[in-house]
């Protein structure tokens, strides 16, 4: 009953300032808005981001390297002594990664995880007297379909066409437009170790990324075998996983097991995902400003009505009210402002996604227009709500506490 | 003192000083013993700054004594808690002030609820059927759902009076309850206080500069100069 009394008191104070307290709503209001839109715009596009890094280059990749030269001998023997080498050259190896086929075998059992050998290396792709330098990627097509988005941006031909054609490649848009390159035509590529292939062009990509569509070309494993004048060797184990966000432990258990570098795409987007983390930060610290701001709003009002209700306060206590309930009486005022300024926000934010959602953007050079990502949650309406009830009690609290702290003496005593 | 034996007094003072300090420290009150026995309708009369009201907020709980000690139903207040006293002042004492103190916002009716709403030994059901009966029993039943500032200032501190007794009190404390009122509704709520007091027996102590009123108590307390200068019983 007496919950009934102290919300009925809260509700007529605050009607009593009726237009400061709908300013102060909507500034609650305002912040939640805007927090529900560019949450959902920052964690949309980091997701579309993380998705493309996902997308485009497989989840680990196993190196034929090491992370560090391998420590000499008489240091493994004497590792507390006073040793010093000097003049000393690290131990060559045959690159490439010992038995990868039984690796890959072993690897492709699991459930969910797709892996291939791959060999990489560079080559000099040659047409009419015009030189592009390119980097080399042997595969296996029926594997690739599945690691990278290469299949999905073939405008022309397919990579599968190289299981069908001999000596076949499939290169990137902007390299067949500098060498004048078409479909089926036969270009020269030249190898560092001097070997010279006439390859066919059976496919032709476009991913909007300068890097690949200008300097890589894709072909069998064993054709770049052979370029490359490394038979039976790949360089590079390519591995997708069914839960990517695990990425980085795999890859640690397999270096522990194999010794091979071997990286995971956190690993290698590492600036990326910070850059993420700095974002969120810049999202939350914005938001946090927009309601310190508010907050100061509803501290305002409050304390006004606190100043102005001191009468009222004061019966309220000769009466028998006690300090807590008075203290309850404005926490509850704020607890309203911060819950109607929620609902009132997740709409202004519902209104703010529905107008982002509609935005167009035409990126040069793509053909296709692009929305803004947004990722809707009920995460961000939560936070939103957080945000706002929090910090409006929290400025209702310090008014709230003065509103408890009058005596009632002084102000009848004043007043008669 | 007053008491006699084997009563216990309703509220009793005993050696009460009251020091306000300020910059240059106020004495309101000063040694004060009082006694005031249950169904007793004792008015406090004075000159302006006598300290009537400052003896009558510290009867009624509402200010602390800097010395000395005060006793409701025979039980030192020294050592309660702002909360013990708050909860002494809901179920044991009414107020009716000068201004009448009503909230604005609520209704007649609202406004004499409160206090049993706060208290909450009642059903929501029982607290609107007293709160109505303690309109009509002033004659303002039919004002119930206006709002304060709609009504005239005699009914104004009749709904304070119905608000005071909200609770049943034992004690009715009055400041001045007829400082604002014109010649009629002075007599009008006089009359109600002295029937308080005769019909209902509760103790009705009431400060006032009114001569009818306070001649109309059959005790009379006096203070000049924060003292107690004569208590006259008729």
């Amino acid at each position: 009953m007496f919950w009934r009394v102290s919300i009925g008191i809260a509700a007529a104070q605050l009607s009593y300032r009726r237009r400061q307290t709908i300013v102060s709503t909507l500034g609650v209001a305002l912040g939640v808005g805007f927090f529900v839109a560019t949450s959902a715009l920052m964690s949309g596009s980091e997701q579309d981001m993380v998705r493309r890094l996902l997308d485009n280059a497989p989840h680990i990749t196993i190196k034929d390297e090491f992370r560090a030269a391998a420590p000499q001998p008489v240091f493994m023997a004497f590792p507390e002594g006073a040793v010093t080498l000097s003049s000393t050259k690290p131990r060559e190896y045959l690159r490439g990664i010992k038995n990868h086929g039984a690796k890959v075998e072993e690897l492709s059992q699991q459930p969910g995880v797709i892996a291939e050998a791959a060999l990489m290396g560079q080559a000099i792709v040659r047409y009419a007297s015009k030189d592009a330098s390119a980097g080399i990627a042997g595969i296996d097509p029926e594997k690739e379909r599945f690691l990278t988005t290469i299949e999905d941006n073939m405008r022309e031909g397919s990579l599968m066409r190289l299981k069908t054609s001999s000596q076949g490649m499939v290169i990137g848009r902007g390299m067949a437009t500098r060498l004048g390159l078409g479909m089926d035509d036969l270009a020269t590529v030249v190898s560092p170790t001097g070997l010279v292939r006439r390859m066919k062009v059976v496919g032709i990509f476009r991913t909007g990324n300068l890097l690949l569509d200008e300097g890589q070309a894709y072909m069998l494993i064993k054709d770049a075998q052979v370029l490359l004048d490394k038979p039976f060797i790949a360089n590079r184990i390519r591995i997708k996983i069914a839960d990517p966000d695990i990425a980085e432990d795999i890859a640690a258990q397999l270096e522990a097991r194999w010794g091979y570098r071997t990286e995971s795409w956190q690993e290698v987007n590492r600036d990326f995902l910070g850059l993420f983390v700095i974002r969120n930060v810049i999202t939350y610290s914005i938001v946090g400003a927009i309601m310190a701001v508010a907050s100061f709003g509803i501290f305002n009002i409050i304390s006004t009505i606190v100043m102005e209700k001191r009468r009222d306060i004061a019966i309220l206590m000769s009466m028998g009210f006690r300090a807590a309930d008075i203290q309850w009486i404005f926490l509850v005022q704020g607890v309203f402002v911060g819950l109607i300024g929620m609902v009132l926000g997740w709409g202004i934010g519902l209104v703010l996604l529905q107008m982002l959602g509609s935005v167009e953007i035409n990126v040069p050079g793509l053909m296709d227009t692009q929305r803004l990502p947004l990722a809707i949650g009920f995460f961000q309406f939560g936070i939103g709500g957080l945000f706002a009830v929090s910090s409006a009690v929290a400025a209702a609290w310090f008014p709230a506490r003065k509103a408890a702290q009058v005596r009632p003496v002084d102000i009848i005593r004043g007043a008669t | 003192m007053n008491a006699t034996a084997g009563e216990v007094p309703v509220i009793e003072l005993r050696g009460v000083t009251r020091i306000l300090q300020e910059a240059v420290p106020v004495t309101l009150v000063r040694d004060i013993d009082l006694s005031i026995r249950r169904g007793e309708f004792v008015s406090v009369t004075g000159p302006s700054g006598s300290g009537k009201s400052s003896l009558l907020y510290l009867l009624g709980l509402l200010d602390l004594p800097t010395k000395g000690h005060v006793f409701i139903d025979g039980e030192d207040t020294s050592g309660y808690s702002v909360d013990k006293l708050a909860e002494v002042r809901l179920a044991k004492l009414g107020f009716v002030f000068q201004f009448h103190f009503l909230l604005p916002e609520f209704t007649v009716l609202q406004n004499v609820t409160l206090p049993m709403l706060r208290l909450g030994r009642l059903s929501e059901s029982e607290i609107h059927e007293r709160g109505m009966s303690l309109l009509r029993d002033f004659e303002i039943d039919d004002q119930a759902k206006k709002r304060p500032d709609q009504l005239s200032g005699g009914q104004r501190q009749r709904v304070a009076v119905a608000r005071a007794l909200a609770n049943d009190p034992a004690v009715i404390l009055a400041d001045e309850p007829t400082g604002n009122l014109d010649m009629r509704n002075s007599e009008i709520v006089q009359g109600i206080f002295a029937d308080l007091a005769a019909k209902q027996g509760r103790t009705v102590i009431a400060v006032t500069h009114d001569k009818d009123f306070a001649d109309a108590a059959p005790r009379n307390v006096h203070l000049v100069d924060g003292k107690i200068d004569s208590d006259t019983r008729r």
